[in-house]
């Protein structure tokens, strides 16, 4: 009978830790497709609106139903949001992984699982929580067809009364989920939530170490996705013009897009004053934003590794007849297919350089969604203004995972078009050559198809072409032109956002990193410093091309740790390409590439191990 | 002082002359069919009235795709990558709604690199003038045979052509373009009837101009040369246009003729020749087609004609305003409208 249950597994020992509150990770071990998403969401915001600084990240497969999937919070009183490495709680539902992620756990963690895995048969060191999940589930929820979504509603209620998680903020954050449409459903999952507290606390007696307390460090804090961010950042830059082919982890940027554009930018006429189109391809959906960009739309596109690969012809055109484009990179696991549905930081080097010949194009590289949102504006600004692709490097985790963040910051910043000569200025100057470097910076003026003026049009041409935008093969006219892009770039460099710097007083060594990295490195230098009295600087990129800044950083250390979310060091190894010798000389190379996001623990060790050499 | 008046300078209804027009000199063979085509463009739009300065022209790569360089100065132009203009054109169209689009390509551009976007460019109804300039060959490297090559058909060196053609005629009708056109460069009058009519209707135009190759596919045993054209060359209908500035409006002349009605007013009068074609009858078009390949005939003319169906921005939903031309105030939405959406999201 079920009451054997008011006695749970005790570990062994005293490897249990002592009381943690605030400060522990909680995993939820699913089967894709069985609904855990919206109980793992309602978790994650319960503790969010305890004012629990807290994060969330999915780990899941590239599956419609079946395949496992984790998702794992973190609470952290501290404020660090990155992936911490060690499961601490672990809800175990999934009976494919069940045995493995049961073995995985370090000793004195807390297993809660679904009774009939009889996980407690595997070790005695950690503490066991069966739960009679299928016999709880009949009588909250009649229709036999929804228990399996249910059923995991009920592990909500079982973690809350356990970790003391109030049950108030699970019901607000599950009708919240549900929205006010489906008013019915969440009624039923809330029944559910109950029945598996009332169950705990009914027979749950354990002790066991890890507590939340409510705290108020989320005032005014929201919860979104980075892929929303950056989409709200592409709407409140004016962005008119959207192309797209679907593509994980992209897909939901520009279907968030879609949703805002309708409620945002619909005129009283019904009509709206954007388009959005879904290609056939990448390629398509590339060509379509060079085309809105040369016709004088702000126009973009979103994508991962393999559409970038795609549009690697257009995006040299784009580069050699100087037109406008937002690329945004959600960047997934390569090379090829790789791990579609994981992260990583693969394509810096790539995207840099993309397309054949002599080609660089500037890259932002946001790290939370504040900077998805303000970067947007960035980047459309940097195009106009430069007349260039420009990419935002976002990652999967940053994109499909939930993150805590400060409001989006709203800018009314007059938006930078760039050199766009109009009819009457045209009357006034009495012509143009378009790829004239006539201020200096390496940017000429351009003109929009439609300017009603007979000095207006140009003709742009991939093929090679003089500073009238004549076809030349002339070797001179070819060296102006490409040694022009080279100092274009350089004036990119000096517009580009500038890095983030700490520097620690006394420190010798520094770390640099981008993106999404910042939460661990930021973590792994306070643990350094804690743990081993090593004061560690750090510089964030928040662009390439590299601004000055980075070359006085390295100049002020000893030894700098480049930390990277891939195999071959690409951050690393375009600042090879761009600094002197004495400079690379000090770097060193910390690379994570698991298909997780990056945590902390494996940069101090890392640091530590090559310290130590 | 000299009185003799300076005879007045011919211009179109808008005021200008046709040497606003014109283009750059051209580069391609001489007696090349492109040449031709180029010359009818400037026809046409002189003749229509058409603001050279809102057209945008646009192009792939190869022989075809270097025509835009040759008509049309004054207006904005887009040479851009190897099959690649439908979806180079759908941007800038989409973002200036108010732009006349016409894109010029040729048989490897959009039957072989280019199909995946020529395909997807039906579906959508873009109002833009497609001209595939279809010599069945690959001029700039050197007369490899296209993927509209006819079966059987001879290179210039010996080699025969074992692969099916493919018509982009017939995929044109089947997949949503609304006005669609074969002819021949050599065919003046037809070609720039045709053209007039692209330049009235609101959709999509497909116009296959059976344009040979005079150095690498004009040799007995081709198919598109220009002696075979002048055997197997049947035109469906004599077409006449009659722009919607033109006062002069004839009599029908009952059983011999019928009248459409174009998006901008225009009449396009299509006389019965041999046959009694209805152009508007897409079954009737596509069976045309077939029977005519098996009958080792070109047939000409105005295949389909659709003025009833929506076009891209209709599907869209998209405002009038050019969307290059929409203020900030009404791009940017105000910070009332992101505060709602972060009150939400706490």
């Amino acid at each position: 009978m079920s009451t054997t249950l008011t006695s749970p597994a005790r570990p062994d020992g005293d490897a249990a830790p002592a009381r943690v509150v605030n400060d522990f990770s909680i995993q939820v071990a699913t089967a894709n497709g069985s609904g855990s998403q919206t109980s793992n969401t309602v978790l994650m915001r319960a503790i969010f609106q305890m004012g629990i600084p807290v994060s969330g990240k999915n780990m899941f497969p590239s599956n419609i139903q079946g395949l496992p999937t984790w998702f794992t919070i973190r609470a952290s009183r501290h404020g660090w949001i990155g992936r911490k490495k060690e499961v601490d709680f672990l809800v175990a539902m999934n009976p494919e992984t069940a045995r493995e992620d049961c073995l995985d756990l370090e000793p004195g963690r807390v297993l809660v699982y679904d009774e009939p895995l009889k996980l407690n048969e595997l070790r005695s060191d950690i503490v066991m929580v069966p739960v009679p999940f299928d016999k709880l589930v009949g009588p909250v929820c009649p229709e036999a067809k929804l228990r399996k979504l249910v059923k995991n509603m009920l592990y909500d209620g079982v973690v809350s009364y356990m970790l003391g998680i109030e049950m108030e903020e699970i019901r607000k954050a599950l009708f919240k989920q549900f929205g006010p449409k489906k008013v019915k459903a969440a009624e039923l999952n809330w029944g559910a939530a109950q029945a598996g507290y009332d169950w705990a606390k009914a027979n749950v007696h354990v002790e066991q170490p890890y507590r939340l307390e409510r705290m108020n460090a989320n005032k005014d804090k929201i919860i979104i996705e980075g892929n929303t961010a950056t989409a709200l950042g592409c709407i409140f830059a004016g962005c008119t013009f959207v192309a797209w082919y679907p593509i994980t982890p992209s897909s939901s940027l520009v279907e968030s897009m879609i949703g805002y554009l309708k409620r945002l930018r619909t005129g009283p006429d019904g009509k709206g004053t954007y388009a959005v189109v879904q290609a056939e391809d990448e390629l398509a959906s590339i060509g379509m934003v060079i085309g809105a960009g040369w016709a004088g739309a702000r126009a973009m596109t979103a994508t991962a590794g393999p559409g970038v690969s795609l549009m690697s012809e257009f995006v040299g055109l784009a580069y050699y007849t100087e037109i406008p484009a937002v690329i945004v990179d959600v960047q997934r696991v390569g090379p090829s297919t790789g791990l579609p549905t994981r992260t990583m930081q693969g394509d810096i080097l790539s995207n840099a350089t993309l397309s054949h010949g002599d080609t660089r194009h500037p890259i932002l590289f946001p790290c939370g969604p504040e900077e998805c949102f303000s970067m947007a504006a960035n980047a459309f600004d940097l195009a106009e203004q430069f007349q260039t692709p420009v990419f935002i490097n976002t990652d999967l985790d940053l994109g499909m995972n939930n993150w805590m963040s400060n409001p989006l910051p709203y800018s009314d910043a007059p938006l930078r078009r760039g050199k766009v000569l109009s009819a009457d200025d045209l009357e006034r100057l009495g012509g143009f050559a378009r790829y004239r470097d006539v201020d200096g910076d390496g940017v000429g003026y351009r003109t929009l198809p439609g300017t009603n003026h007979p000095a207006a049009s140009y003709f742009t041409r991939g093929s090679g072409h003089n500073e009238m935008a004549q076809y030349s093969e002339r070797p001179e006219d070819y060296v102006n032109n490409v040694d022009r892009l080279s100092r274009k770039f350089d004036s990119i460099r000096a517009a580009v956002p500038q890095p983030e710097i700490e520097v620690a007083p006394g420190a010798r060594i520094g770390m640099v990193f981008c993106g999404t990295s910042r939460e661990s490195c930021r973590e792994s230098q306070e643990q350094l410093q804690r743990e081993q009295d090593l004061p560690v600087s750090t510089l964030r990129l928040r662009a390439y091309p590299y601004t000055l800044a980075l070359d006085e950083f390295i100049d002020n250390h000893e030894v700098v740790y480049v930390i990277d979310q891939n195999r071959d060091g690409q951050l690393f190894q375009l600042m090879r390409l761009d600094l002197t010798l004495e400079r690379i000389q000090k770097l060193r190379g910390v690379r994570y590439y698991t298909g997780l996001p990056i945590d902390a623990r494996s940069i101090t060790d890392e640091i530590l191990r090559q310290e130590a050499q | 002082m000299s009185t003799t008046a300076v005879p007045p300078k011919k211009t179109n209804h808008i005021g200008l002359e046709v040497l606003h027009y014109k283009g750059g000199k051209t580069t391609l063979c001489a007696g090349c069919g492109h040449n031709a085509v180029s010359e009818r463009i400037v026809e046409a739009f002189y003749e229509m009235g058409v603001e050279p300065w809102r057209v945008a022209k646009l192009s792939g790569i190869g022989c075809s795709s270097k025509s835009p360089a040759y008509f049309l100065n004054l207006s904005h132009g887009f040479n851009s990558v190897h099959g690649r203009a439908p979806a180079v054109s759908t941007g800038a169209l989409l973002a200036n709604r108010d732009l006349l689009g016409i894109v010029v390509t040729g048989d490897g551009d959009t039957a072989s690199i280019g199909i995946g976007q020529f395909i997807h460019l039906l579906r959508r109804n873009l109002p833009l003038i497609y001209i595939i300039e279809d010599n069945g060959v690959y001029g700039l490297t050197k007369g490899q045979f296209s993927a509209t090559s006819d079966y059987g058909a001879k290179s210039k060196g010996g080699s025969l052509n074992e692969m099916h053609k493919l018509d982009c005629c017939l995929l044109g009708i089947e997949l949503g373009a609304t006005l669609v056109a074969r002819t021949f460069s050599g065919d003046k009058r037809q070609l720039l009837a045709i053209l007039k009519a692209a330049i009235a209707h609101k959709g999509l135009s497909i116009i296959d101009v059976v344009s040979p190759c005079v150095t690498f596919n004009d040799h007995p045993g081709s198919t598109m040369s220009y002696a075979y054209m002048k055997e197997h060359d049947v035109a469906l209908h004599e077409l006449d246009f009659i722009p919607h500035f033109d006062d002069i409006r004839l009599e029908l002349e009952e059983g011999e003729a019928r009248d459409v009605t174009m998006h901008d007013g225009s009449i396009l009068r299509v006389k019965k020749l041999g046959r009694d074609y209805d152009p508007t009858d897409k079954m009737g078009a596509i069976r045309t087609l077939h029977e005519a390949e098996d009958a080792q005939e070109v047939v000409t003319g105005i295949l389909y004609l659709n003025t009833g169906s929506k076009n891209f921005y209709d599907t869209l939903q998209m405002t009038d305003t050019p969307l290059s031309a929409l203020p900030e105030s009404v791009t940017r939405p105000p910070k009332a409208a992101l505060d709602e959406i972060m009150e939400e999201l706490r």
